[in-house]
């Protein structure tokens, strides 16, 4: 055993598998699931600026489920005792990383920029772990918009509605005249999206925060819900019968080729009317969906950073912090993103006016207090109460189920997940 | 007797046989400290989770039979179970007697038999993938088979399965059965080409017609063939998750949810580990109250001949 072979080897060993993470100090893994163009593109520009400090990036990207695959793999990692540095983590799931204890504090780098003015606070809020910050936004994304092509629009001699009541004469009148009204996305996270649109325009923001934010089982089986359900089932008679299943870029194309009318979905779908060379304000509109115009659904992404024991990996944690909230990443990358900056206060010069009309309600819903997480992408409750009221909103939209039932499973079913 | 061999023995024995002694369990050895680790252990593994209250990460604080009890008062859990049930007895029937059906025909020694047969097996070569998204694709209102239909002058065929909540389980059933119907026919050819040609011909020289004699003495005799089919197609049935996430999403709504796709949704995307592994165990029982019995009678009977 003490032959000098056995200790070379022993020692090449040690160096290989034990040595070789810390052996480049300033290292950064990053776990994320940005992998489509325009997102890999957003990322590769905190790459660069990384970089440019000297400090080496490794990608961890890890495609499909929408997450779900990178967070099995991100669990398997934290399991193992070998997590990244940093993963693409948000909303009440970076609580659930904290209950684990294996997160940072980033209050040094947070004190230094004073996040705590940069960001609304309801924000700040979901990036702290205990009051500390344990977490960095990079985007916000508006989740209540309502996408319309005026031609269809036109056509049928119908007005683009700002109320429910409005919405059903113009949806009448497009059916009428051979349309399909909504493109609609027969997915469960879609018809979530949608129905929190509604929770937020029908019951008000109070409600919505009790009901979606709260998860408080009076106000989910409440009468107001009632409304919102029977809301939701006055929308579900205008789409058409081939919805389900469908993707949202699909029901997104719908409304491009003027097949449909109207689509709720969040601002990503700026990027499906882009790519097919339309312009906004001539070829499709972006509007707040009915009832919401002084509400805000947002839906951030962030990174949360792991306990590195490298004291170089240390160093490029907190860097990478740093310059995700600093300006030049926040611009460059919404800009590529299609998202908005989630700092308050930045030139608004290189956005699209979508973009700008988002950081107006933005900035003016987060001092009202109208500013709200969306419950749909896993900004309001825990992923065990979203799945709940998914199950509930998706039986409902595809069923003949009453409004009644709906708002009384809603709350049994969210009870039983707590 | 045996300690009397033995102790004979013993001092006889050299190295080598010794080494030819041990090198099948030497070598049988890794296999089955990994089959009992990654299989039995980590069933083990599963049913202790169940126990526990643990969401994100695996923690062991005990509750007792709390998530069996969540389960077994979840709506979309029964869904799931009903679904399994729906498809796979119609799965495993419709699929042997289908396959059946066309290896009877195919033995009928007709001509470019061997062309036939490669057609008839060609879909299990596809994964589950592909034939969920061709199926996906054929089945959908807007593009497959209603227009096509429609196209061709029936204004009102109507076939929309795929987009219905009480159907939609059924299409699942339709694309499972056009790729597992042709490898059953494969087994049920090669049973067929088994059975000794002079009982048949003993019996067509006793007057019994040809039905009688397929329906007397050559399906009797495949019980075998039966016992391998079942037993095949059952666990695709149980497993399968691919082609309901192709096909369906489970959807519309949760309607074609199978208890395989409702244990990843709740264990890995709602961080409700536990309960995904409660739900994980009750298949794993489900699966044994079959198996079990199944096996047993067949094993025994080949036993007693």
């Amino acid at each position: 055993m003490n032959s000098p072979f056995f200790k070379t080897t022993a020692i090449l060993f040690f160096l290989v598998f034990m040595v070789s993470p810390c052996a480049f100090s300033g290292e950064v893994e990053v776990l994320h699931w940005w992998t489509s163009g325009g997102e890999a593109k957003s990322v590769s520009v905190l790459k660069d600026l990384l970089e440019k400090e000297g400090h080496t990036w490794q990608d961890m990207a890890v495609a499909g489920g929408a997450g779900a695959n990178a967070m099995t793999v991100l669990k398997s990692r934290a399991v193992s005792g070998n997590p990244p540095t940093a993963a693409q983590v948000k909303g009440p799931q970076i609580q659930q990383w904290g209950d684990e204890g294996v997160l940072t504090n980033l209050d040094d780098v947070a004190m230094a920029a004073n996040w705590d003015k940069l960001l609304p606070s309801v924000v700040a809020d979901v990036m702290k772990y205990k009051g500390h910050y344990v977490a960095v936004p990079v985007n916000v994304h508006k989740i209540n918009w309502m996408w319309v092509n005026p031609e269809v629009f036109k056509k049928s001699g119908a007005k683009i509605p700002t109320t429910w009541a409005e919405f059903e004469t113009a949806a009448k009148k497009i059916k009428a005249a051979g349309f399909i009204p909504v493109g609609w996305g027969g997915q469960n996270w879609q018809e979530a999206t949608v129905w929190e649109s509604i929770v937020l325009g029908v019951g008000g923001a109070a409600f919505y925060r009790k009901a979606l934010i709260d998860a408080d089982p009076d106000a989910l089986g409440s009468a107001t819900m009632v409304k919102c359900f029977d809301t939701l089932r006055m929308v579900l008679g205008y789409i058409d019968k081939d919805a389900p299943g469908r993707d949202w870029n699909l029901a997104t194309s719908m409304v491009i080729q003027g097949k449909a009318g109207m689509q709720f979905m969040g601002d990503w779908a700026k990027g499906e009317f882009k790519a097919a060379g339309k312009n906004f304000g001539t070829d499709y509109i972006a509007m707040p969906v009915p009832e919401t115009s002084s509400g805000y659904l947002f839906n951030v992404d962030s990174f949360i950073m792991f306990n590195v024991k490298d004291a170089g990996a240390k160093e490029a944690q907190k860097a990478m912090a740093r310059l995700i909230m600093e300006p030049k990443f926040q611009e460059v990358f919404n800009v590529n993103k299609g998202s908005i900056p989630c700092r308050l206060g930045m030139s608004r010069n290189p956005f699209d006016f979508p973009a700008i009309y988002s950081f107006d309600t933005f900035e003016a819903t987060a001092a009202a207090g109208t500013l709200l997480p969306s419950m749909a992408h896993e900004m309001a409750v825990y992923p065990a109460i979203r799945g709940a009221m998914f199950d509930v909103v998706t039986s409902f939209c595809n069923s003949s189920m009453s409004s009644q039932k709906a708002a009384k499973n809603l709350a049994t079913e969210v009870k039983s997940a707590i | 007797m045996t300690s009397i061999t033995h102790t004979t023995s013993v001092p006889k024995r050299s190295l080598f046989d010794h080494i030819e002694n041990l090198l099948p369990k030497i070598v049988l050895a890794p296999t089955l400290v990994a089959g009992l680790v990654f299989v039995y252990g980590f069933i083990l593994w599963t049913a202790v989770l169940s126990f526990t209250k643990s969401r994100l990460l695996p923690k062991y604080e005990f509750v007792g039979l709390y998530q069996y009890l969540k389960l077994f008062t979840n709506d979309r859990w029964w869904v799931a179970s009903k679904n399994l049930l729906i498809f796979g007895s119609l799965f495993v029937v419709i699929c042997i007697l289908l396959g059946l059906l066309l290896a009877i025909l195919l033995d009928q020694r007709i001509r470019i038999e061997g062309a036939i047969r490669t057609i008839y097996l060609y879909p299990m070569a596809l994964s589950f993938i592909v034939t969920g998204t061709a199926w996906k694709w054929i089945l959908n209102p807007s593009l497959g088979f209603e227009r096509l239909i429609r196209q061709l002058g029936f204004e009102n065929f109507s076939f929309d399965w795929l987009v219905n909540s009480d159907m939609s389980i059924y299409t699942v059933v339709i694309a499972g059965v056009w790729q597992s119907s042709g490898f059953v026919m494969a087994l049920f050819l090669a049973g067929l080409r088994g059975i000794d040609d002079t009982i048949i011909k003993a019996a067509q020289v006793d007057g019994a017609s040809l039905p009688r004699i397929y329906w007397r003495i050559i399906i009797p005799s495949l019980r075998p063939v039966f016992f391998s089919a079942v037993i095949i197609l059952s666990h695709i049935a149980i497993k399968s998750f691919d082609l309901v996430m192709v096909l369906t999403r489970g959807g519309p709504g949760y309607s074609s949810d199978l208890p395989a796709t409702f244990m990843y949704a709740f264990a890995f995307t709602r961080s409700r580990l536990a309960f995904g592994a409660a739900s994980a165990m009750v298949m794993f029982g489900a699966v044994m109250a079959v198996i079990i019995p199944y096996l047993y009678s067949e094993l025994r009977v080949k036993r007693n001949e």
